[in-house]
């Protein structure tokens, strides 16, 4: 009889204002390899958070093996023989790899040293079971993100794991890395592991997977065979019919070409291009949305388009100057508006003012400040006063709050107000509403069709599908750093948006994918 | 030229001397940063073990022969103590750690001088009547403490579990957690030792380079061994060969009256070498950073 | 928020504590004062006498003999003068997000500048102490400038950068200074008086003690530091800087160059700390033989200032009292190391702040993730 590796029931799990786990199921077979699947903020690495031990849930129980258990820290979980790959590594960047691996848990010589050259051989022994290619020799810093992948399996091994979890496992590896895991996820099972797969990549799923559950806004969907469902079941049952709220918008009346983005490439922080060879256009008059989940590239193509980092090759044009290389403030000067997706760190100095953020990018014009450089504090909060009545900004004390004792709310309509009160030609908005309520979130959508309305062209980045399909006149999917597909508002569905962000690719993938060797497009 | 070569070799055990307390400090702080603790506060431990080593000798010498070894010791457990404060500030009460680091160094020279004043009614030690004596070679045994001190650190670094563990704390603070390493603990441990060596680099200076303390008997040797620490890499190949560099040019300022072909260059010249070769340095390998990762961040397990 | 209703009393007491900086200050000086106390008392002194050495030194009124004098007070604002510079000095660069150290080396320059000027040139009255005094102003920025270049261009850490150049310093000034004709190895020729900053209306007013023009230069450091932080775009945009230097970058801010202006400005204030000291309160040119001392105790001027332009004023002046009455508290059998003592503990304590505050932080977060948050 088929047992169950895992059973959670009835799992509860509350943040401050947000329910991230509602009486979740989860069942595991022994032996099998298992997929969560879910968009982001779906509530998946909650649930697998709580399973290794990171959190507590509120409510619900946990099996390993039928019997029940409280797992209260890591070393609980280890000691349950549960792993976890996480998807950003620990790993030690100047340790060898079998230095990483046995951390913690050193074998040791007679004299009490540390055995590094037996360490060296069961490391190598491992590698070789479980087909993990490492050199037990290597340093971390010099190896590539595969393999710094499979040092982290390895670590669990180690320390005899079972039950593996997988966190977005493919989110950080090029194509061929990707098919080498697959590899190695149907090698560790027929050795009698049990894996848990979070992912949101359908194809993957569908490759190596046994069972699929499916979260959604966290609850808990349903599970199913994979080899009985199609793509295309799965995506619906990821995104789902959801209540989206429409807005009345009048059709779109694009103008002049705006942002031409030319075959953009951009290295972001792991020294690997985040952006391949992207395209795309923006036109006045219209709003053109990026949808894609996070981490395919759409914070370094902010940061490139806003000059806060190089572009290794590509153009970027505002109207006809090409502002690929141009300074930060120049780009201000040009007409680029940019309200950031982290409204803490590059949105707002939090120890300011209201009236001194509002000024932010302008204090060194007049009326802020005059010719011998001093500031016109009256000016600057005359300036706060009509901003905050515009933009309807709630903040306790005027224009003297400050920036940190006001809601979250309110504080991305200040750095929308500011934005927008330079007229830039270019608007670009990024998780515009992120961590916001429903009454700012429609505020805050009102006026960027207002904008769009007027004639400015916005360019709006989001992880949420429903900001994309009620705000955008155009919608291009992204993945790994290009456009898969661009449609326009009356083509574009979720179902079909949830796939190609999903990494489905539509017949058009084909073209934009072909330097990766077209090893994911169907 | 075998003259210079003589004069050299004559002037080894001076620079040996001289070498041994900034090698002592600087195994301390390189234990200490690699632990992830900044501890600028070498220069004042230093001035608690001077102090401690020169009281307790002066007071000692004339009843026991072994007022030496006590000196040495009383200073390591001073310095060990003093460090306390800053380990407790920076790890569990997560302080800045160059704000209280710079703290301590404050303290330390208000403490030392205001405690002479209550012991010997002075600003500065009564001077004692013999320090150390040198041993084979003309070479005080501080050297040999030195060369102990530095190959015990290596082997305990890098060759037991515990030397894995304190590294990874400096690096990856996170990862030593996940893999159930208590890096608190751990952290404590580098600091403590730290500040025992810092207390005994500076018992061995002032016991071998002068006959008593006064606020002027440190004078830098302690930055002087952070630089070190900097320069070499955080490495103890890399600590040995800097504190010797530092060392052998600060020798060079006070012995350099003997070598004819020095003296055109003003006695400044050797003393300011050290710092403007770290700094020198420091702009040379901007490019890579070679301290540990963690250095200076106090760990915060909130964060995955 | 239902997060607060299961935070206990003492949290949120610790959090009203640390969220005032002037509170802080103020009770960590007196944490300070407290052990330093102790200390007096445990060694077996009369703690009495460090207070009545405070009176005296702030007043002129001498406890014990029923004496007034003004000399007292005279010498108080002499000591504080150079502590209050070398506070805005390190204060000037904290609102930038910089840890400037190397006050002292900033003010040895500044001091051998105004020193080589005064020898050197023209002795016309008011000019003569003007140009020395511009040349310290030059020599500091400069000598700070090279930090932020260092930091700006080459990511070098100014801690480190600013302890190195305090040593250059003070070395590069003993030997340049050995180099005028007819000096010694402790001092040179007498300044001609045009140089100096003395000012007989001042010595008069507090009889007879070294205050002197230096007070109003002084003055202006702090109306200066108050109206350039607080009022100008420049200001504006370091502030921004120091608070968040990614917000700053996005809003096209120049932050490298912001960078370096600020620690040129920083060793700027510095350097007029050694011009004041050098002709305010000698007459001739001195060879260093050790540190003065006023850039470190800088450091816990400005601290405890909270860098901010008046609070270091004050600062200034409570470490420069502390000092001033060093000989007083010798003569009352309590060594006028207390005072370094007392400085140390409150920049440890200090320190703390920042660390308590994170320390709160961290435990809210834990207490709404372990899911006692009710909804």
């Amino acid at each position: 009889m088929p047992v169950n590796a895992i059973e959670m029931i009835d799992i509860t799990k509350i943040f401050p204002g947000v329910v991230a786990n509602d009486r979740v199921r989860f069942e595991v077979l022994d032996g099998e390899i298992h997929a969560l699947l879910g968009e982001n903020g779906a509530g998946k690495s909650t649930l697998m958070s709580i399973l290794f031990g990171l959190y507590e849930s509120d409510s619900g129980t946990i099996k390993i093996r039928g019997k029940e258990v409280r797992i209260r820290s890591p070393n609980d979980a280890t000691n349950l023989k549960i792993g976890m790959v996480h998807q950003h590594f620990k790993l030690v960047h100047n340790f060898t790899v079998t230095e990483n691996i046995i951390l913690g848990l050193e074998p040791r010589k007679g004299s009490g040293n540390v055995d590094l050259a037996g360490a060296e051989k069961r490391v190598a022994e491992l590698s070789a079971r479980y087909g993990l290619a490492v050199d037990p020799r290597d340093k971390i810093e010099n190896i590539t993100v595969g393999m710094q992948q499979r040092v982290e399996i390895l670590k669990i091994l180690y320390r005899d794991a079972d039950i593996l979890i997988f966190d977005e496992p493919t989110a950080v590896l090029t194509p061929q890395e990707i098919d080498e895991l697959l590899e190695i996820l149907r090698r560790l099972r027929s050795e009698g592991k049990t894996i848990v797969l979070i992912t949101h990549k359908l194809r993957e799923i569908k490759e190596v997977a046994d069972r699929c559950t499916v979260l959604r806004r966290g609850k808990y969907i349903g599970t199913v065979q994979v080899a009985n469902a199609t793509e295309s079941e799965l995506a619906e049952m990821m995104v789902g019919r959801t209540v989206s709220f429409r807005i009345d918008k009048k059709p779109c009346q694009p103008g002049e070409l705006v942002l031409k983005i030319d075959n953009l490439t951009v290295i972001g922080s792991k020294g690997v291009p985040s952006v391949r060879g992207l395209s795309l256009d923006v036109r006045a008059g219209e709003v053109v949305g990026v949808a894609g989940v996070d981490g395919n590239g759409q914070s370094e193509l902010i940061a490139a388009i806003a000059g806060l980092l190089p572009v290794k090759s590509g153009t970027i044009y505002l109207k006809d100057k090409n502002v690929t290389s141009s300074k930060i403030r120049d780009r201000i000067q040009a007409g680029i508006g940019l309200v950031p997706e982290d409204r803490h760190k590059h949105g707002l100095v939090l120890d300011f003012r209201l009236d001194e953020n509002l000024i932010l990018k302008s204090f060194r014009k007049s009326p802020y400040s005059n010719r011998w450089g001093f500031l016109d504090f009256d000016a600057t909060a005359r300036h706060a006063e009509d901003l905050i009545a515009q933009f309807d900004i709630r903040a306790g004390s005027g224009p003297a709050t400050p920036a940190k004792s006001m809601s979250g709310g309110n504080q991305q309509k200040a750095v929308i107000a500011r934005e927008i009160d330079l007229s830039p030609d270019l608007l670009v908005v990024a998780q515009p509403t992120r961590g916001l309520d429903v009454g700012a979130i429609e505020y805050i959508h009102r006026r960027i069709i207002e904008e769009r309305d007027k004639g400015r062209a916005v360019l709006l980045v989001s992880f949420e599908l429903d900001e994309i399909l009620n705000l955008c006149d155009r919608i291009a999917a992204v993945s790994k750093g290009s456009v898969v597909g661009v449609l326009t508002a009356e083509e574009a569905d979720e179902r079909k948006i949830g796939a190609m962000m999903a990494g489905v690719g539509a017949q058009r993938a084909g073209e934009q994918n072909n330097e990766e060797g077209g090893a994911h497009v169907r | 030229m075998s003259g210079f070569f003589k004069t050299i070799l004559d002037m080894l055990p001076s620079v040996l001397m001289i070498v041994s307390p900034i090698l002592i400090a600087a195994v301390g702080g390189m234990i200490s940063e690699k632990s992830g603790v900044v501890n600028i506060a070498l220069e004042g431990l230093m001035g608690i073990g001077a102090f401690a080593a020169a009281a307790t000798h002066v007071l000692l010498e004339s009843q026991t022969g072994l007022s030496i070894p006590i000196a040495l010791l009383i200073a390591t457990v001073a310095g060990m103590a003093f460090a306390l404060i800053h380990a407790f500030a920076s790890i569990t009460l997560r302080a800045d750690q160059v704000v209280s680091g710079t703290g301590i160094n404050l303290l330390s020279l208000g403490i030392t001088v205001f405690l002479c004043q209550i012991i010997f009614h002075q600003e500065r030690t009564e001077p004692f009547r013999l320090g150390m004596l040198p041993g084979w070679g003309g070479i005080y045994p501080t050297a040999w403490i030195a060369l102990v001190v530095l190959i015990l650190a290596w082997y305990f670094l890098y060759k037991r579990p515990v030397g894995l563990r304190l590294r990874a704390c400096g690096e990856h603070p996170q990862a030593a957690a996940s893999a159930g390493i208590n890096v608190v603990k751990i952290r404590y441990m580098a600091v403590l030792i730290s500040g025992a060596l810092a207390g005994l680099a500076g018992a061995s200076l002032v016991l071998t380079q002068t006959i008593q303390y006064t606020v002027y008997t440190i004078n830098g040797a302690g930055f002087i061994a952070l630089a070190a620490v900097s320069f070499g890499r955080w490495l103890p190949k890399g600590i040995l060969g800097s504190s010797m560099l530092f060392g052998t040019s600060v020798a060079l300022a006070i012995y350099m009256v003997n070598i004819p072909s020095l003296r055109v260059l003003p006695s400044e010249f050797f003393s300011v070498m050290p710092y403007i070769i770290t700094l020198v340095t420091l702009v040379i390998f901007s490019g890579k950073d070679y301290a540990p990762r963690a250095a200076g961040q106090p760990f915060d397990k909130g964060r995955s | 928020m239902s997060a607060r209703s299961s935070v206990s009393l003492q949290d949120r007491i610790l959090d009203k504590f640390t969220s005032s900086d002037a509170l802080v200050s103020v009770v960590v000086v007196i944490l300070g004062f407290l052990v330093g106390t102790i200390l007096v008392a445990v060694v077996g002194r009369d703690p009495g006498g460090m207070y009545s050495a405070i009176t005296q030194v702030l007043t002129g009124w001498d406890l014990r003999r029923g004496v007034w004098n003004a000399r007292y007070i005279g010498e108080w604002l002499v000591v504080s003068m150079p502590l209050i510079l070398c506070g805005l000095s390190m204060a000037f660069a904290a609102r930038t997000g910089l840890f400037n150290i190397g006050a002292e080396g900033q003010y040895i320059v500044g001091l051998t500048a105004a020193q080589f000027v005064a020898l050197y040139g023209p002795p016309i009255p008011v000019l003569h102490w003007v140009l020395a005094v511009l040349a310290a102003l030059l020599a500091g920025a400069v000598w700070g400038g090279i930090v932020g270049i260092l930091k700006a261009k080459y990511s070098v850490s100014e801690v480190v950068a600013t302890i190195m150049l305090n040593y250059v310093a003070f070395f590069s000034s003993r030997f340049l200074t050995m180099l005028i004709p007819g000096a010694n190895t402790y001092r040179t020729p007498n300044f001609p008086t045009t140089a100096l900053l003395d000012s007989p209306f001042l010595q008069g007013l507090t009889n007879g003690s070294r205050l002197n023009d230096g007070l109003w230069l002084t003055l202006l450091s702090v109306l200066f530091f108050w109206v350039v932080i607080g009022r100008t775009r420049l200001g504006f945009s370091l502030r921004a800087t120091g608070l968040n230097k990614e917000a700053a970058r996005y809003a096209g801010i120049n932050v490298n160059s912001g960078i370096t202006t600020a620690m040129a400005i920083s060793g700027a204030f510095a350097a007029l700390a050694g011009a004041i000291v050098a002709l305010g309160a000698f007459t001739y040119g001195r060879v260093l033989g050790g540190q003065d001392g006023y850039g470190f105790n800088g450091i816990a001027v400005a601290l405890v200032g909270n860098s901010t332009a008046w609070g270091t004023a004050l600062s200034g002046l409570l470490f420069g009292m502390l000092t001033s009455a060093q000989p007083l508290m010798q003569s009352r059998q309590i060594p006028k190391e207390i005072t370094s003592i007392i400085m140390g503990l409150v920049v440890v304590f200090i320190s703390l702040r920042g660390g308590v505050r994170m320390l709160l932080e961290w435990r809210m977060k834990e207490l709404a993730r372990k899911g006692r948050v009710s909804e």
